[in-house]
């Protein structure tokens, strides 16, 4: 079973304004994004338990003609507060490489 | 340039932002193209709150001005509207203020005598506070309705312009307009709406060439032409070395955007789902299929203001011991700061500490697998906030004998880590806050802008140049 990291040959992740963070994944070819941009690890639902969200907040998105999924979420905290860590959310797609995906059947 | 040159408008766009470096020979380049107009963003959130809170520039005035010396010569020569979006970073009126008067010392200093538009849009509470009880101010996902304490907690407000005041300006004779906080998209769309190129295009357009170079293969070229037409635009960048292609622009709708189809603007949604992106030759995209939608106009609030104060030190641990069992070795120093602020301060004085080992998991702030091996060394932050900045420090003082020599193990030695700092502690400042996520319904475009004309008196120029 690949990772996600081992399909996608980049995955970012950035503030989209002061309250969303949007997470790109670029998958590798026409045939990786055929076979994975679909898996269960890369639902609404599941990116919604990773950052802690409501899923029904998240929003997915497929992008055929650049092999990529958009996948973006409100913030816990608004950027900027007295809690912030990653004033971009530039590191925020680290957890999502790691994933297990498995072949669409 | 594969356009027709006779019926596409052109806006030279120099950078993604006023303040980035400008280069002087794309600016050439771009002229002999024989532009519309010269347009560009100089604002954002991108970077937090602490710039709309306070009304400083991300920039410093040494960046704005040499890129804004560089336009206004360009301006000058080639008789066309140089317009400014989101002056200042923030764009609030102070914010603005200083960007003008960085451009009156260059008309002097360059014997220009320009006519100079000010939009501002900067709101009042007061006035927001009538227009949300009237039903005229309605929150975007995840806000909930707007409160009088969001309002009153901001120390600056700005609604987000619209092209339509830009428009207005230049048809009154503007030759530089200098303006309030602006979509970054309506800035760039309003010399082509202006003329009649089609709406969609001419939004879409501006989208893409919002941050310069960033839609092109080399961003580090920060200077782009977009041609708008009645069918589509065309998409260029100004060093001849430098290309688009389909995927490069394409995915720009990516960046920073929760959405990369629809793109909601002051009066409308740009809908670019059937877009479709061919490369008209080697470094020019053709874009054509985008719809607009148009909208019941509304603006966009930004709001930001001052909330407690921090204190930080820092140090670096290198022990083996320590770094065998990070987690528990920082929940107990943790344990014991907060315990030993109590017992000096009182229980009462609401003052958090955050400790962030970097080399660890200070970034993401979860607990590592049990698999992780230990790190080679950590950084550690220690940040204080209280309701002020003496405060802080206080809490930082009365916590440095612990930080900087917490035992491995309980009834060790004291050991010290290695600080690099005397005084040990920081003052950070004060944390800023984002407190609006909301739009305001208006009835005219024109309703939240305030235009100020300005007239660079020739007596000055006389003066300078004397």
């Amino acid at each position: 079973m690949p990772r996600l990291k081992d399909v996608c040959r980049y995955v970012r992740s950035k503030n989209a304004g002061p309250f969303w963070v949007t997470v790109d994944l670029f998958f590798d070819s026409a045939d990786t994004y055929a076979q994975y941009h679909g898996d269960p690890a890369i639902s609404a639902e599941s990116i919604a338990a990773i950052y802690g969200v409501d899923k029904a907040d998240v929003k997915r998105f497929e992008v055929k003609s650049l092999n990529m999924v958009k996948i973006s979420y409100p913030r816990t905290t608004p950027q900027g507060g007295v809690l912030e860590r990653d004033m971009h959310s530039g590191q925020q797609f680290v957890p999502l490489l790691e994933l297990q995906l498995r072949r669409n059947q | 340039m594969t356009a027709d040159r006779s019926s596409s408008v052109r806006v030279l766009v120099p950078a993604g932002v006023l303040g980035w470096g400008i280069r002087a020979d794309e600016i050439e380049l771009g002229l002999k193209q024989a532009p519309h107009a010269i347009a560009v963003d100089a604002g954002s959130t991108d970077s937090g709150p602490a710039y709309l809170a306070t009304g400083r520039t991300k920039y410093g005035r040494g960046s704005i001005k040499r890129d804004l010396s560089i336009l206004m010569d360009a301006r000058r020569r080639a008789g066309i509207p140089l317009l400014i979006g989101s002056c200042g970073t923030s764009g609030c009126d102070m914010a603005v203020d200083q960007t003008l008067e960085v451009a009156l010392e260059i008309a002097r200093e360059q014997g220009d005598a320009p006519r100079i538009a000010v939009i501002y849009s900067e709101q009042s509470a007061s006035d927001l506070k009538a227009r949300n009880a009237a039903g005229k101010v309605t929150p975007l996902a995840p806000a909930g309705p707007l409160s009088d304490t969001s309002l009153d907690a901001c120390t600056h407000i700005v609604a987000l312009l619209g092209p339509e005041p830009y428009m207005e300006a230049i048809k009154s004779g503007a030759d530089i307009v200098l303006g309030g906080r602006t979509t970054d998209t309506a800035v760039l769309a309003a010399v082509p709406l202006m003329h009649g190129a089609d709406v969609a295009a001419s939004w879409h357009a501006a989208k893409i060439a919002e941050c310069g170079g960033l839609c092109t293969l080399n961003p580090t070229s920060p200077g782009v032409m977009m041609s708008v037409d009645g069918a589509g635009f065309t998409i260029e960048p100004l060093s001849p070395q430098n290309r688009c292609t389909p995927e490069t622009v394409s995915a720009h709708m990516l960046y920073e955007n929760s959405d990369p189809f629809r793109l909601v603007e002051p009066g409308g949604v740009l809908d670019v789902m059937d877009a479709r992106y061919v490369a008209s030759d080697d470094r020019c995209v053709r874009v054509t299929g985008s719809r607009w939608e148009p909208k019941p106009y509304t603006m966009k609030l930004e709001g930001a203001g001052g909330g407690p104060f921090q204190t930080i030190m820092l140090v670096g641990i290198e022990d083996p011991d320590v770094l065998a069992d990070v987690d528990s070795f920082i929940a107990r120093m943790e344990r014991s700061l907060r315990e030993r602020i109590t017992r000096t301060m009182g229980p009462d004085t609401n003052i958090d500490i955050s400790l962030r080992p970097y080399g660890w998991n200070a970034v993401s702030g979860r607990t590592p697998s049990e698999a992780t091996p230990p790190p080679r060394e950590i950084g550690l932050m220690f940040v204080a906030t209280a309701s002020t900045q003496a405060m802080a420090t206080e809490a930082a003082r009365v916590c440095n004998p612990l930080f900087f020599h917490f035992p491995v193990r309980e009834g060790n030695e004291l050991p010290s880590y290695a600080f690099p700092f005397s005084p040990a502690e920081i003052e950070r400042g004060q944390v800023f806050e984002f407190h609006l996520n909301h739009v305001v319904h208006i009835s005219s475009p024109l309703e939240l802008a305030r235009t100020r004309w300005v007239d660079v008196s020739p007596a000055l120029k006389t003066v300078a140049h004397a």
